[in-house]
């Protein structure tokens, strides 16, 4: 495999010094983050002459010796899960909905729901969860899932109808002709194959409602944030709050990635054709400009929708 | 409606400080992701390897998180420029790995004929990026950039949680003071968020239409 078509194969002269570059770079990187170790590990003295303990003495990470701190979290993470488990299980529904009222053939039902799904889309989360919680007082566990579920709902919705619409057009004639009525060729026909195609969307976009039910943090529901950043270091003292910090990003990632992994699998396993409809990053059928074979297959994660 | 009316210089206060967070962190999203683009697309595994690092781990923190960091850990680190700086520089590093995504994008959707063409007519590498490559990845770049602007424009809002005060803020603030119209309030809180992500949507959509011609 050629490396790229911009400029001449390397010689034994250009391998060199692009491979000296590499080392430099990797000595520049790993130099950078020890110097930036060691000085969070560094002791504090503050403005009233006190020495603090460095980030990663031991007396900063003896808390989480106790049992009670994992219970706690582990409460944190089953709070953050079931609010999402909830919010997802009403968004795809309502995201089904949501694409096929935009894509119908009856305006009456079609511009209410293309007005509707533009003004969630382009108002906050957090304003939505707020508004819920002021005016139906639903407590913050409902307001949270409420607002996910209508958001996320309204962003699969699009995806739906994106994939619906990149169907072609002898899908729907087909269906038409062998006497279905409208309703059950989009059900039977075009819905199974726009969703095999926009799963990985789908699922990037249940990623995103994932991270995104850490704002419900701000209308006061106790999940992983607020039991790990707040509540824990509120209780055990101020010098645990970096350490909590660490633990809780660390546990976000876990969760995150793994479903990430999941969403580039099922994308691989559809196969290109699930890459070639993603509604944000245009389709892309080789790729002249990165030399790195990593490039192509990470199209389809929903980079655009943080 | 009152109540938006006499609260309208709150609303226009916290208005304005959306904006300039959302002008702020959007330049700084910009630098910073056309770094981390570069980074990604550099022949230099070490740097690649870094960038892709980075863009995972960020992307995957939830954004409550990135500023809760900054607006409570960095004072504790004693790095402490006040709440506005500080919601800027989340805001900057959480979209700054979209921003790097959009452009590689981009970049890798400009066909590889394109390359080839422009090489087999003796175009050196400086000539075929400029040339050819570049002015077309540019034109395939905005619409997604846009739509990043427009989450970012959304994101804000999580600042208003962190002290500083924008619209969401403002809405707190006011909502608080007049619980008896607390829909009209968030009704006209929700219009000024539509000003700003339905406008950056219509340029998107223009710009996308010219883009589908050209192409």
């Amino acid at each position: 495999m050629s490396l790229s078509v911009l400029y001449d194969a390397p010689g034994p002269k250009a391998r060199m010094r692009s491979r000296a570059i590499s080392v430099v770079g990797i000595i520049l990187i790993f130099g950078a983050l020890v110097l930036l170790v060691l000085a969070l590990g560094a002791p504090k003295t503050s403005a009233n002459g006190s020495v603090q303990p460095g980030l990663w003495d031991a007396s900063r990470w003896n808390v989480f010796t106790d049992v009670q701190v994992w219970r706690s979290l582990g409460q944190g993470v089953l709070a953050t899960l079931a609010m999402a488990g909830v919010a997802a299980a009403i968004a795809l529904p309502l995201g089904v909905l949501f694409s096929f009222g935009r894509a119908s053939d009856n305006p009456l039902i079609r511009v209410p729901s293309t007005v509707v799904l533009e003004f969630v889309r382009g108002m906050p989360v957090l304003l939505m969860m707020l508004f819920i919680l002021l005016v139906f007082s639903t407590g913050s566990f409902w307001a949270g899932v409420a607002a996910l579920a209508v958001y996320n709902g309204a962003i699969i919705g699009e995806a739906l109808r994106a994939g619906i619409k990149s169907l072609p057009r002898g899908q729907r004639e087909a269906g038409l002709a062998i006497g279905l009525t409208p309703i059950s060729t989009r059900m039977r026909i075009e819905f199974p194959q726009a969703f095999r195609q926009m799963l990985p969307i789908i699922i990037a976009q249940l990623v995103v409602l994932l991270k995104d039910t850490s704002l419900a943090f701000v209308v006061g529901y106790s999940e992983l944030l607020r039991v790990g950043v707040k509540n824990l270091p509120d209780f055990f003292g101020n010098r645990y709050s970096f350490s909590f910090f660490m633990v809780v990003l660390a546990i976000y990632l876990a969760m995150n990635l793994s479903l990430s992994w999941l969403a580039r699998v099922i994308a691989r396993r559809t196969g290109s054709k699930g890459r070639a409809v993603t509604p944000d990053a245009p389709s892309t059928p080789a790729n002249p400009l990165l030399a790195h074979p990593r490039a192509l297959g990470e199209q389809s994660e929903g980079g655009n929708s943080p | 409606m009152d109540a938006i009316i006499e609260n309208l210089p709150v609303f226009l206060d916290g208005f304005r400080n959306t904006l300039g967070l959302l002008g702020l962190a959007g330049v700084g999203a910009l630098v910073l992701g056309v770094f981390i683009a570069a980074l990604r697309i550099s022949p230099v595994a070490s740097f690649r390897g870094f960038a892709t690092a980075y863009t995972e781990i960020v992307r995957n923190t939830p954004l409550t998180l990135v500023l809760f960091f900054c607006a409570f850990l960095l004072p504790y680190l004693q790095f402490s420029p006040g709440y506005f700086p500080l919601a800027v520089i989340g805001l900057t590093v959480y979209t700054s790995p979209f921003v790097a995504e959009a452009l590689r994008a981009g970049v890798n959707g400009v066909h590889v004929g394109q390359a080839e063409a422009a090489r087999s007519v003796g175009l050196t590498f400086g000539q075929t990026l400029t040339y050819v490559i570049m002015p077309q990845a540019v034109r395939m770049v905005i619409p997604p950039l846009i739509n990043v602007f427009i989450a970012l424009t959304k994101n804000t809002s999580v600042a208003g949680a962190f002290f500083v005060f924008e619209l969401f803020g403002a809405a707190r603030k006011i909502t608080n003071d007049r619980g008896d119209q607390v829909i009209a309030i968030l009704l006209a809180v929700a219009a000024f968020y539509l000003l700003i992500t339905i406008t950056l949507g219509l340029i998107a959509g223009r710009v996308e239409k010219k883009v589908a011609v050209l192409r």
